[in-house]
Parts: structure tokens; C-alpha cells; sequence
């Protein structure tokens, strides 16, 4: 596997920035348009869209059927879309059931629906988190304290090409008389990865 | 390019170990899986890496059981595959 994240990262900050003066001195790229388009990308990317996709697709069939199909065409819908970076990312939602969880990884290197979800969490770009968890991840769910049944099936969503993947969670019982904004405050970035019921 | 592989079909991936960038993943490599999507195309990244031409190219959702990949596990990980990194299955690789 590619290396661990956690390493030489200010050598490559350092590049960054010395391929970006470069780019800026040759009038390639105008600097306040970069700061501008990661500043509106960064600032929009929050687990708060995530966590509105999941309430809305609990309250509304059609919905939920639109974003199982073809999460892209039903984004809009919320007025969120894959379209941040430098071209829009094809998004796979995954639906969690009673007999079936799944969960996220990139096991070469930490690709991640970042307009859904915000920036990672350290522990999803760790080699430990990229290693383990296609192997044995019952045993990495165990330890963020969460314990699928034995009869649940786990499938492990490695974004190896260029798809992005979030977790539809279930509903939570006893959430029956709730409203989108109530039961999308019930929903974790965890849950979204696919480490936590919720 | 159109694509060779329907959902449902067996795959073999590639045994190969470039020297070069690729995105087949080692712990995926000679296992037998089960087409499960198209995602569309994109170019090959084992020829854009080293900036070859690249025309887009289709890529696949391929479902694995653990125990195809680490001999052990009752799992399944899906991994998003190039066409060049796969072959049909052979007969005996059929389930």
C-alpha cells in the first residue's frame, strides 16, 4: 500500500506551495482564485449535508429510491452536489438494512465524499484504519464500540478508481414522530463512514 | 471503448506487479470476483501517471468475498477496477 499520511507531510506542503508560487509568477493560476475556490469548497463541505441526505432519504421513498440509483441526479435535490473540486465526482450511496452493513475505505490513499462529509477524520487516512478494515472489520468496528450481529452481512466499499462512497446508516428505532432537521441531528460523520450504527 | 463486462459476470484480476503507479490494489490481485456496476469511464491512471495517452476507459465495481482475497473472513469488499486489470474468469472460477 501507498505510504501512511501521517509522515513527511510538511515536505509536501513545502512543494505544494513552491509548485503554486511557480504556477502564480508564470500567470497560470491567479492566487486570490485558488484561495477563492478552495475557501467555497471547504466552507460548504460539512457531515451537516451528509447528515441531511440521510434524514431526507428516511422521510421521503421517492428520494431515498433516487439516491440509491443515482446519488449524483438526486443531490440537487438538497441543493448539494459532487461538483466541488476540479470535476464532478460520480458519489455511490450505499443503504445499510437489517441484514446488511457496509463501510467505507481507500485503501491506496484517503479518497473521501468530502462535500458530504467535511475534511477526513486522521483515523480514515491511518494505514492501520486503510489496512485493517478490508481484512477483518468486524474486529475494527469492535473498536469504535460497535457490534453488527452475527447475521449481518459487511461489505467493505474500497474507492480504489474514482467514485466516492457514503453510508446510508439506519433509522434509528423510536424516531417515528421526528422531523428532517431532528432526525438529521441524530446522524454521525461516523455513521456516514459506516463505523457507528448512526 | 465500450465496456466487456456486464454485472454478473466473473472477473480474474491481473497478477502483475508494475513498476510503475497503478490502482489495482496488491491484496486484490489474481482473485476472482463478480461484477456488480459500471461506473463509467475514466483514463487509466498506470498511463497517466507516467503521461502516456490515455482515452477513457470503463471502470467496475467488482464484489470479492474475503475468503477469495485472505483466505479467511465472511465478508465481502467491493474494489472499483479498470478493464486492463481484468480478464473473464475462467470455467473452474465460475462460484
Amino acid at each position: 500500500m501507498s505510504g501512511d499520511h501521517g509522515g513527511p507531510a510538511a515536505a509536501v506542503a513545502a512543494r505544494v506551495r513552491h509548485v503554486e508560487a511557480l504556477l502564480e509568477r508564470r500567470g497560470l493560476v491567479d492566487a486570490r482564485e485558488l484561495d477563492r475556490a478552495i475557501g467555497a469548497f471547504v466552507t460548504r463541505a460539512s457531515p451537516a449535508n451528509g447528515a441531511r441526505v440521510a434524514a431526507r432519504a428516511w422521510l421521503d421513498p421517492g428520494f431515498r429510491g433516487r439516491l440509491l440509483a443515482d446519488a449524483n441526479a438526486a443531490l440537487p435535490e438538497l441543493g448539494l452536489s459532487m461538483r466541488g473540486g476540479l470535476q464532478e465526482q460520480r458519489l455511490k450511496v450505499v443503504e445499510n438494512t437489517a441484514d446488511a452493513h457496509n463501510v467505507i475505505v481507500c485503501t491506496l490513499c484517503s479518497c473521501y465524499p468530502i462535500a458530504l462529509l467535511g475534511p477526513s477524520p486522521t483515523w480514515y487516512k491511518s494505514e492501520a484504519y486503510r489496512s485493517r478494515v478490508v481484512r477483518d472489520p468486524r474486529a475494527v468496528l469492535r473498536e469504535f464500540g460497535f457490534y453488527p450481529g452475527p447475521a449481518v452481512r459487511i461489505t467493505v466499499w474500497d474507492a480504489s478508481a474514482e467514485s466516492r462512497y457514503m453510508v446510508l446508516p439506519r433509522r434509528p428505532p423510536g424516531t417515528e414522530g421526528l422531523d428532517e432537521q431532528a432526525l438529521a441531528a441524530l446522524v454521525t460523520r461516523n455513521g456516514l463512514i459506516g463505523v457507528a450504527p448512526v | 471503448m465500450a465496456e466487456r463486462y456486464h454485472p454478473g459476470d466473473r472477473v480474474r484480476t491481473s497478477r502483475a506487479d508494475p513498476p510503475h503507479h497503478t490502482r489495482l490494489p496488491r491484496y486484490a490481485r489474481g482473485a476472482t470476483g463478480t461484477v456488480v456496476e459500471r461506473q463509467g469511464r475514466y483514463p487509466l491512471p498506470d498511463l497517466r501517471a507516467r503521461q502516456l495517452p490515455a482515452g477513457p476507459e470503463p471502470v467496475y465495481t467488482v464484489r470479492f468475498a474475503a475468503a477469495e482475497l485472505f483466505g479467511e473472513g465472511d465478508h465481502s469488499v467491493t474494489v472499483d477496477l479498470w478493464e486492463s486489470y481484468l480478464r473473464p474468469a475462467g470455467p473452474a472460477e465460475q462460484r
